[in-house]
């Protein structure tokens, strides 16, 4: 049975639920049966996941040492020419069936903590259809085989950020939060749109199997089509291609969206913006890898390196000095993600050369995994707390005990401290990078330490830091939202050894290979040490109240305070358009819209109306002026005929 | 045909008809006064004819019947007009024309 | 002398014409468009076409003529003079139609009529049979169509001059 007919039924069952909860909403009143339903359907598909992972990674997806790709449903929706169309279908493949297992696990998980966390809420049922609606989109998209209808369900999983994002439309900033995601992604759509439009015409085909087939590679390194600023078009394509993935993954300069994105609700924020849809760009970018590589000597690939890194470092730096904590979850979700990018672009292609782009795929695997335990973990302790500050909390782990270990593991996870999952996956990176360009590798290195600072910084204010006496007791008293969070963490404490080596199933060649995790090499070691540090630095300064972290911040002056204001990167925007393009660019468009073009059309209706106006005694209701001015027609007319001789 | 009579003179004629009708139409202010010149002018069309298919076509009928029908046209047309100026009258008491003016909304 | 009737007819009812348009007593214009309307009966039988000519009198000068007479009766006040349009129109119109009438006798006159010159009696059985033959130039369907059209009319006429007197009263 290797036919995969079944994978259709992955994205199919979220639909179904949210058709029904979304179309008969009314009629969910009753909670347990909306989260039923939905928990149901993305229980089924995420068995059918690990069932295809199986069959896939052990049974029959290897033939002669190499993953082949099976396309089960395969439909062609639009014929453009002989060579060009748009075609509906599943690709599987090891990535995508990497990515099936991620997003449908975390769905499940985000399911069946919403259960609790959302208890009460009066628009339980159109929540869980917005989640099974995410799910729907996102599975589409990971099964994607074209380029073109990986865009249609990329912009869909926009539009269900922007609804969950926006879920509390009674507050006025989860309004403005969701519009801002939807533009900034929007905008980058457009540049992936663009990039999408270019390769269908320069390459001549949407198909992501045969755009990455070698045949094709060596067709476009023949025709690489005209050259515009030194780069060919297709290179130029790639680049857009990525604006469009880097908008999704909130790479610098376009993550402006994602810390606002928080203001969702928390099982919102694991979801998409730290597990599944904001490492869409990650996916698309590993999608296309041969291409990348292949095209203009990877030229595009070193931008995205650059880019990563810069992002991962960016955000760390920021991570380091936000109160929010679901703020600095999202600041380190774009530095995580800022690794992947840097994986993918220092990594080579044949054999071990596909270090990186395995240890970037390894690397998404994990985080998802702790990225998300994390929000969740930070949903528990903002549902006990009813606040999102960190000056709000501390001293919490005698009353949150189950969360608190949950959250260390995580937290360990994400800093590289073995053996959890973030260890592996972040090593690989690091190894990679080193082989690769120093500055890069140290940049990665140093946001490690950074990551594991601001991340312990975190766990000692929330759980340590002091005693404190609370109005409420917070507890844990939703076994909903304890199993994810405690299933998840279990998945990050064995997730990185049950999985390594991770090239066994994510190669770029598709050839599994294989590999030791020398935990002795001084690389490995220097991280751990770097990590340790971090770890270290904020149990001095945070595990008691102390007077450290505002000396720390005097220290550094300026630095601390431009970070804590977000490097005014949002500043910078809102004076780009609201000074520039508003009122340099798009006033006098308004004035000339408003005066000139309306003018015209005011000035038609007004002529008209005035004529009217002075002719309409003409229709005076008595037959015979009307029988005049025929007559006067007939003279007219005779006239003309007899004396012009029409 | 008429024995020293050309078309010319008839068509004349048919014209003086006509016009002086139109005349009527354009300057009576009474609906049924302006019905009875439309009656003039009808009846020198079917005049018309008739001599067009005497003095062309002879032998020919097709004139002649096209001033039948005119005729019986002429007579449906009247008593359809004067069930209207009945009703006109009932509505507002006279069958001037200005009290149709309203019609015109 | 056939030429001396027709001058005289044609005077006589473009006199009765001249009257009909001008008079101010409508029942007076009905009696004159009687008189030109038996003129006009006449130059049908001096154009040899006898049935035309009877249809002429029996159509116009009998039901056409009743018509009006009957709806004179109901609606004017016989012997009143009807309302005059001002003199300034009258010219106006009067001007209006002698161009309009100098344009259609200048056609006329300038026009070579191809006049054929046999002369042949319409027989009532000739128009009957053109008028219900099925063949090439037969009427039967016009024919019809007409007799539709006055079963129609005649209902339409009926069921507008019916009184709707209450709906009247309302509106006003």
């Amino acid at each position: 049975m290797s036919d995969y007919s079944w994978v259709i039924w992955i994205p199919v069952l979220p639909l179904a639920s949210f058709l029904l909860l979304g179309l008969f909403n009314r009629y969910f009143r009753k909670e347990p049966i909306a989260a039923y339903i939905g928990m149901l359907s993305l229980g089924i598909a995420w068995v059918l996941s690990l069932y295809t992972a199986y069959q896939y990674y052990f049974v029959s997806g290897i033939q002669n040492g190499k993953y082949i790709p099976y396309l089960p449903f395969r439909w062609e929706w639009l014929q453009f020419s002989d060579h060009l169309s748009i075609e509906l279908g599943t690709l599987i493949d090891p990535v995508s069936v990497m990515m099936l297992v991620v997003v449908t696990t975390i769905s499940f998980m985000v399911q069946i903590y919403s259960r609790g966390y959302m208890h009460g809420d009066s628009g339980f049922a159109r929540f869980y259809a917005y989640l099974s609606l995410f799910s729907f989109s996102m599975l589409s998209l990971v099964l994607a085989n074209n380029l073109f209808q990986i865009y249609i369900f990329w912009e869909l999983v926009g539009v269900s950020s922007f609804l969950l994002i926006g879920y509390y439309f009674e507050k006025p900033s989860a309004i403005a939060a969701s519009k801002k995601a939807f533009i900034v992604t929007r905008f980058a759509d457009f540049f992936f749109l663009t990039g999408i439009l270019l390769i269908g015409y320069f390459a001549g085909t949407f198909d992501i199997e045969t755009l990455n087939s070698m045949q094709t590679l060596k067709w476009i390194g023949a025709h690489p089509g005209p050259v515009f600023m030194g780069l060919s078009a297709v290179t130029w394509a790639l680049i857009l291609i990525f604006i469009g993935g880097a908008g999704k993954s909130a790479m610098f300069p376009l993550h402006i969206w994602l810390p606002d994105a928080m203001e969702g609700p928390t099982p919102v924020s694991a979801l998409i913006h730290a597990a599944t849809m904001v490492v869409a760009g990650v996916f698309l970018v590993a999608r296309l890898f041969p291409l990348y590589y292949f095209t203009g000597d990877g030229f595009t690939l070193r931008i995205v390196a650059v880019v990563g890194a810069f992002s991962a470092l960016f955000a760390a730096v920021i991570a380091l000095t936000q109160e929010d904590i679901k703020r600095v979850l999202a600041y380190s979700t774009m530095s995580q993600i800022g690794y992947m990018m840097m994986a993918l672009g220092v990594s080579g292609y044949e054999g071990h050369e596909g270090m990186g782009y395995m240890a970037g795929m390894f690397h998404l695997f994990t985080h998802a995994m702790f990225k998300a335990l994390l929000f969740l973990a930070a949903g528990i302790i903002i549902h006990a707390v009813h606040s999102n500050y960190m000056k709000d909390m501390g001293g919490l782990k005698k009353y949150l005990p189950v969360t608190h270990w949950m959250f260390l593991f995580a937290a360990l996870a994400i800093s590289g401290i073995p053996p959890f999952a973030g260890f592996y996956s972040k090593d690989e990176i690091l190894h990679a990078a080193f082989k690769y360009n120093t500055i890069i590798w140290f940049t990665g290195f140093f946001v490690a330490g950074l990551t594991a600072f601001y991340m312990f910084r975190l766990f000692f204010r929330i759980f340590y830091n002091g005693e404190r006496t609370y109005e409420h007791p917070p507890k844990e008293n939703s076994k909903f939202m304890l199993f994810p969070v405690v299933f998840l963490g279990i998945l990050t404490i064995s997730a990185g050894w049950i999985f390594t080596p991770f090239s066994l199933y994510v190669s770029p060649t598709r050839e599994p290979f294989s590999y030791e995790v020398h935990y002795f090499s001084p690389l490995v070691l220097g991280s751990v040490l770097v990590a340790l540090t971090g770890i270290g630095l904020a149990y001095l300064m945070y595990y008691k109240p102390t007077d450290y972290p505002s000396r720390v911040a005097r220290a550094f002056g300026k630095l601390y305070f431009w970070a804590k204001n977000k490097f005014y990167v949002d500043e910078f925007y809102l004076f780009v358009t609201k000074k520039i393009i508003f009122d340099k660019i798009a006033r006098p468009f308004a004035w000339f819209d408003r005066h000139v073009v309306d003018g015209m059309m005011n000035a038609i209706g007004n002529t008209t109306l005035w004529i009217s106006e002075k002719i309409k005694f003409i229709q005076s209701g008595r037959m015979q002026e009307y029988g005049m001015y025929f007559i006067y027609g007939v003279v007219f007319l005779v006239m003309v005929y007899y004396f012009f001789n029409f | 045909m008429i024995e020293g009579i050309s078309i010319q003179l008839i068509l004349t004629f048919t014209t003086l008809l006509f016009f002086i009708g139109l005349y009527g139409f354009l300057t009576r202010t009474n609906l049924i006064g302006m019905l009875i010149s439309l009656e003039l002018m009808l009846n020198s069309e079917a005049v018309n004819f008739v001599a067009f298919n005497q003095y062309l076509y002879p032998g020919k009928l097709q004139g002649s019947i096209f001033s039948l029908f005119i005729i019986a046209l002429a007579a449906a047309e009247t008593a359809l007009a004067l069930a209207i100026i009945l009703q006109v009258f009932k509505m507002t008491g006279s069958t001037d024309v200005k009290e149709v003016k309203d019609l015109k909304y | 002398m056939e030429s001396i009737l027709f001058y005289i007819l044609a005077v006589i009812i473009l006199t009765a014409a001249l009257f009909t348009v001008t008079t101010v007593k409508i029942y007076r214009a009905v009696l004159y468009l009687l008189i030109a309307l038996l003129g006009i009966a006449g130059l049908y039988f001096l154009m040899d076409y006898d049935f035309m000519g009877a249809v002429q009198l029996s159509v116009y000068a009998g039901g056409v003529m009743v018509l009006f007479v009957y709806a004179v009766m109901l609606t004017e006040k016989v012997g009143e003079p009807v309302r005059k349009i001002a003199l300034f129109r009258r010219i106006i119109a009067a001007v209006t139609v002698l161009l309009l009438m100098g344009l259609a006798l200048y056609a006329i006159w300038n026009f070579d009529f191809p006049t054929a010159s046999n002369n042949k009696p319409t027989t009532i059985n000739r128009v009957g049979e053109v008028l219900l033959s099925t063949g090439d130039g037969g009427f039967i369907l016009p024919f019809e169509v007409i007799s539709v059209l006055l079963l129609s009319v005649m209902v339409g006429a009926i069921v507008i001059a019916k009184s709707k007197k209450s709906k009247i009263e309302n509106h006003d």
